[in-house]
C-alpha cells in the first residue's frame, strides 16, 4: 500500500444515517430514557423562563430577583442533566467505536454516526420538553390570574428547543471525537 | 514459503510512567510469512494482546516499528490507517465484537461500505461469505439473537469482507466450548488454505498449535523461541 492509494475511504452519507438509525431503533428504551432526560432538563428551564414572563410585569423588586435565582438554577440543571444524559449514552460505546475503527472507519465516519444519533434525539427532547414545560406553565399562570403573554410562551418554546438541541449534540460530539482520536485499542479496552 | 507481509523491527511497548511502568513488549523483532498460518503463544500477561494490537495499528510502539508490506505504519496518517484496517486487516477478538445493533448481514457488509462498495455489490458479496462460514439463513438476525459461536462465525465472515491479506485473531477459541473452538479453528484453517490468507492468530488453545504452521513462543514480552512444524492436516 503507498499513500496514493488511498481513496477517500469515507462512505456515503446514508451509512452513517442508517448506524445511527438502527442504534435508536435497537436500543429503543435506553434512547428513550436519553430523550426523556433531555427534554425534563428543558421543561423544567422553559416553565421557568414562562413563569418568570407571567410575574414579569407587576411584580417587585424581591419577586424579580427570586425569578433570576429560579431561572439561573433551571439552566444549571438542565445544562448538567443533558450533559450527562450524553456523556453516558456516548462512553458506554467506546468499545462499539474501537470496533467500527478496526473495520475501516474513520474519524470522520465515527463522530458523524453520533452527531446524527445525537441531533435526532435532542430534537425529539427538546421540542417535547419546551412544548410541556412552557405549555403546562402557561395554562398555570393562566389559572392563576396572571397570564404570561402568547409570544413569551412562543419565544420561550423556540429558544428552548434550539438549546436542547445545541447542548445535546454538543456533549455527545466531544467524547465521540475523543473516543475517535484515540488508538483503537484504548477504545475497545474501555468498560463502563 | 511467501515474502514478508509483516515485519516488527526490536518493538517495545510501555504502559505508563515511571515505577508503575509495565514493559508488556520487549525488543520483539520478527518476521511474518505471506500465507502462513501463525500462532502465538505464552502465559498470560506475556504481551500477547499487546503484539496483536501493534502489528493490527491499533496502538503505537514505544520504541521500535512495524511494517505491514512494507509500509511503516507510523508514518501513516490516521486516514491512511483507516484505509489499511479496512483492505488488508480482517480483526477477530475474543469477545467477537460485533456491531450489537446491527443484523449479521449488516456487520459483514459495514467494511465493505467503508471501502466504496455498492451496496448491491456489499449485499450479494456478504451473503457469500455468510454461506462460506454455515450461517447464511441467518443473515437478518442480531448478535444477541446467536450464540457465541455463531457470532464467532459472523466476525470471521466480517474479517473476510474486503479480501485483507491478513487475519489477525485474538484468542478467537477464548469464550467458546471445544467444539465450538474447534470449528472455528477448522475455520480458520480453510480460509488459509483455501483463499491464501495469511492468519496470526495468539492463543491458548492446544487444538490451535496443531494446525500451524509456526508457533512464536512469548514470555515476558520477548520473542522466545520460534516453533516451525508440518502441521496436521485432516
Ligand atoms: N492498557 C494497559 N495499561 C497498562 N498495562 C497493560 C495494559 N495492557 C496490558 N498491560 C500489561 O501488559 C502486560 C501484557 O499484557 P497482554 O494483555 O499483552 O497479555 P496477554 O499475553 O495477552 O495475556 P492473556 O493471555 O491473559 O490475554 C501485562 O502485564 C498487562 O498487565
Ligand atoms: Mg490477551
Amino acid at each position: 500500500m503507498r499513500a496514493s492509494d488511498v481513496r477517500n475511504t469515507d462512505p456515503p452519507f446514508w451509512v452513517a444515517w442508517h448506524q445511527a438509525r438502527a442504534s435508536i431503533r435497537v436500543r429503543f428504551w435506553r434512547q428513550a430514557i436519553t430523550a426523556a432526560g433531555v427534554a425534563l432538563g428543558i421543561a423544567f428551564f422553559s416553565s421557568m423562563q414562562v413563569l418568570q414572563a407571567a410575574e414579569g410585569k407587576g411584580a417587585d423588586a424581591a419577586a424579580v430577583s427570586r425569578n433570576q435565582w429560579l431561572v439561573a438554577t433551571s439552566l444549571v440543571m438542565c445544562l448538567v442533566g443533558i450533559t450527562n444524559s450524553m456523556l453516558m449514552s456516548v462512553t458506554e460505546r467506546f468499545r462499539e467505536i474501537g470496533t467500527m475503527k478496526c473495520l475501516g472507519a474513520s474519524d470522520t465516519f465515527v463522530v458523524k454516526v453520533y452527531f446524527l444519533e445525537s441531533l435526532q434525539l435532542g430534537l425529539l427532547g427538546s421540542v417535547v420538553g419546551s412544548v410541556f414545560g412552557a405549555g403546562l406553565m402557561a395554562m398555570a399562570t393562566r389559572a392563576m390570574g396572571q397570564p404570561a403573554p402568547p409570544s413569551a410562551v412562543g419565544a420561550v418554546m423556540g429558544f428552548g428547543t434550539v438549546l436542547g438541541l445545541v447542548l445535546t449534540v454538543v456533549a455527545a460530539i466531544f467524547p465521540a471525537i475523543q473516543a475517535a482520536r484515540m488508538p483503537a485499542a484504548a477504545a475497545l479496552r474501555v468498560e463502563v | 514459503m511467501g515474502e514478508v507481509v509483516v515485519r516488527t523491527t526490536d518493538l517495545v511497548k510501555q504502559y505508563g510512567e515511571g515505577e508503575a511502568s509495565v514493559r508488556a513488549l520487549n525488543g520483539v523483532s520478527c518476521e511474518i510469512f505471506d500465507g502462513e498460518y501463525l500462532s502465538i503463544v505464552g502465559p498470560s500477561g506475556s504481551g500477547k494482546s499487546t503484539f496483536f494490537n501493534m502489528i493490527g495499528g491499533l496502538d503505537r510502539p514505544s520504541e521500535g516499528s512495524v511494517f505491514i508490506n512494507s509500509v511503516d505504519i507510523a508514518q501513516l496518517t490516521p486516514k491512511e490507517l483507516a484505509f489499511l484496517r479496512c483492505h488488508t486487516i480482517g480483526y477477530i477478538f475474543q469477545t467477537f465484537n460485533l456491531i450489537t445493533v446491527r443484523t449479521a448481514l449488516e456487520n459483514v457488509t459495514l467494511p465493505m461500505l467503508f471501502a466504496g462498495t455498492s451496496p448491491d455489490e456489499a449485499d450479494e458479496k456478504g451473503m457469500k461469505l455468510l454461506d462460506l462460514v454455515g450461517l447464511g439463513h441467518r443473515y437478518h438476525h442480531r448478535p444477541s439473537e446467536l450464540s457465541g459461536g455463531q457470532q464467532q462465525r459472523v466476525a470471521i465472515a466480517r474479517a473476510l469482507a474486503n479480501s485483507p491479506a491478513i487475519i489477525l485473531a485474538d484468542e478467537p477459541t477464548g469464550n467458546l466450548d471445544l467444539k465450538t473452538g474447534q470449528e472455528i479453528i477448522d475455520l480458520l484453517r480453510k480460509l488459509n488454505q483455501e483463499q491464501g490468507v495469511t492468519v496470526i492468530a495468539a492463543t491458548h488453545d492446544h487444538k490451535m498449535l496443531g494446525v500451524s504452521d509456526r508457533i512464536f513462543h512469548i514470555s515476558d514480552g520477548k520473542l522466545d523461541r520460534v516453533e516451525t512444524q508440518t502441521p496436521a492436516t485432516h
